[in-house]
């Protein structure tokens, strides 16, 4: 049986890991590859590296970071931020990444993602959506750093990236964000329910029971968080110790 | 020496990543030279088993591989380098190596596809290449199609995703994993270790 990834978020700028709040108020938690080496060994399924600035000079750093990281990990690693084409999805994947988030630049040119699924093949392809409730029921899809809101439908944006051919999703919900009250349910299961892609479900993890219910009620694949396991007020183990005890498959080391 | 088979497809770095943590002398490489000097083989890969097949005939690795899988030289398919030894894939009804009789097919769309994640590989017969794996250890895949080869006794290693399905396969000289060993932390090395070590 499959089993549920945990995933450790990296969100970098400078080569240095932040995490910010809701989208904003960014803080030191140190470096990249000394972080994703102790995920590795503490039983992490994944790494995602989030470069949340995406600048030119900061596009160098990253590639450095993501070397210096495929030469210490044994786990798959996934990096977004700033693709806004092939090429910059194909030196990401040359210099060690196993998959490639895009974002903003997706939304504003879709081919990309068909562009990206041909070259590379669908597996290598994360459509990151950032999505925030307008009113009840419905969500809308944000870019440029969760600032402007497109009008779009969340769930719609997914259907169209994944017949486009993203392989995966990886759903933030904004509201939810750095707020440690729990990850989105109702956003993640909406989104679950209407594509046949795996869902990452991001934002809001606060708590270890947080992860049982996006899970078991979020229908969600994998479950990723930041601050928590930056911090050290969880770790991974403990974590996945939880969910096995309440027959969530979890892979342990 | 182990030769890295680089078709332009997938994440070649990473298998030469894990061969050198083992300290196992390697290169990635298209040259026949190389491939016929190297006293081991891998076939990495992601992507489609079309592109695969196209990449291999335009460098023409086809014929090269499969002269040195026949003469019995050791060889690991990962992924796409599994699925490219049988006979046909359903994926773009393409012709592959046919060093093993049988076909690729997708899985159903009753679960997620592609499939990505850990997931369980049960030992199907005792083999030296699960020595210091624990029984029932979990493996990182990723993949859409998976195989069925004609011949079951050839399934060392099962899995379960809808359907099961044959995770590793072993045929004389030939080891084809359906998941990235090189992606699979301590387990996933241990399993390349025990590969070299029937080199």
């Amino acid at each position: 049986m499959i089993t549920k990834r945990i995933i450790p978020c990296l969100d970098m700028t400078e080569g240095k890991v932040v995490k910010g709040i809701q989208f904003v108020n960014f803080r030191d938690a140190g470096d990249p590859v000394t972080l994703a080496k102790k995920y590795d060994e503490q039983g992490a399924d994944e790494l995602v590296f989030l470069d949340i600035t995406a600048t030119t000079e900061n596009r160098n750093i990253l590639l450095d970071v993501v070397r210096r990281t495929a030469k210490n990990v044994s786990i798959p690693f996934s990096v977004g931020g700033g693709i806004r084409s092939v090429e910059d999805m194909r030196l990401v994947l040359e210099n060690g990444a196993d998959k490639v988030a895009v974002n903003t630049g997706a939304f504003n040119n879709p081919g990309l993602i068909a562009d990206c699924a041909n070259y590379f093949g669908r597996q290598c392809v994360i459509l990151s959506l950032d999505a925030r409730q307008i009113k009840k029921g419905r969500w809308n899809v944000f870019i440029n750093g969760g600032k402007t809101d497109t009008g779009v439908s969340a769930v719609e944006w997914a259907k169209k990236a994944v017949l486009l051919g993203a392989g995966e999703i990886l759903l933030t919900s904004i509201d939810t964000d750095g707020m440690k009250k729990g990850f989105d349910v109702e956003l993640t299961k909406l989104i679950s329910k209407n594509v046949n892609v795996p869902i990452i479900a991001s934002g809001g993890a606060g708590k270890i029971e947080d992860f049982y219910e996006i899970f078991k009620k979020g229908k969600a694949d994998a479950a990723l968080a930041a601050s928590l396991f930056h911090f050290g007020e969880l770790t991974i183990n403990q974590v996945k110790n939880y969910l096995k005890n309440r027959d969530i498959p979890v892979r342990s080391i | 020496m182990i030769a890295i088979i680089d078709y332009g497809l997938g994440n070649l770095g990473s298998v030469k990543n894990t061969l050198d943590k083992l300290g196992v002398d390697s290169v990635i490489s298209k040259s026949k030279k190389d491939i016929e000097k190297a006293d081991g083989l891998i076939l990495p890969g992601v992507g489609s088993a079309r592109q695969g097949m196209e990449n291999l005939k335009n460098r023409k690795l086809d014929k090269i591989l499969v002269n040195e899988i026949k003469k019995g030289k050791p060889f690991l398919g990962i992924c796409l380098g599994m699925q490219l030894l049988f006979s046909e894939s359903k994926e773009g009804n393409s012709k592959c190596l046919n060093v093993i009789e049988g076909t690729v097919k997708e899985f159903s769309s009753e679960v997620k596809v592609p499939q990505i994640g850990w997931n369980m590989v049960e030992q199907k017969t005792e083999s030296e290449l699960f020595k210091n794996i624990p029984r029932n250890s979990s493996f990182y895949f990723v993949n859409s199609f998976y195989c069925l080869p004609d011949d079951k006794s050839l399934i060392f290693g099962e899995t379960e995703y809808g359907v099961n399905f044959c995770s590793i396969l072993i045929k004389e000289n030939i080891v084809a994993t359906q998941f990235h060993p090189e992606k699979s932390g301590q387990v996933g090395r241990q399993f390349i270790k025990n590969f070299i070590k029937l080199i």
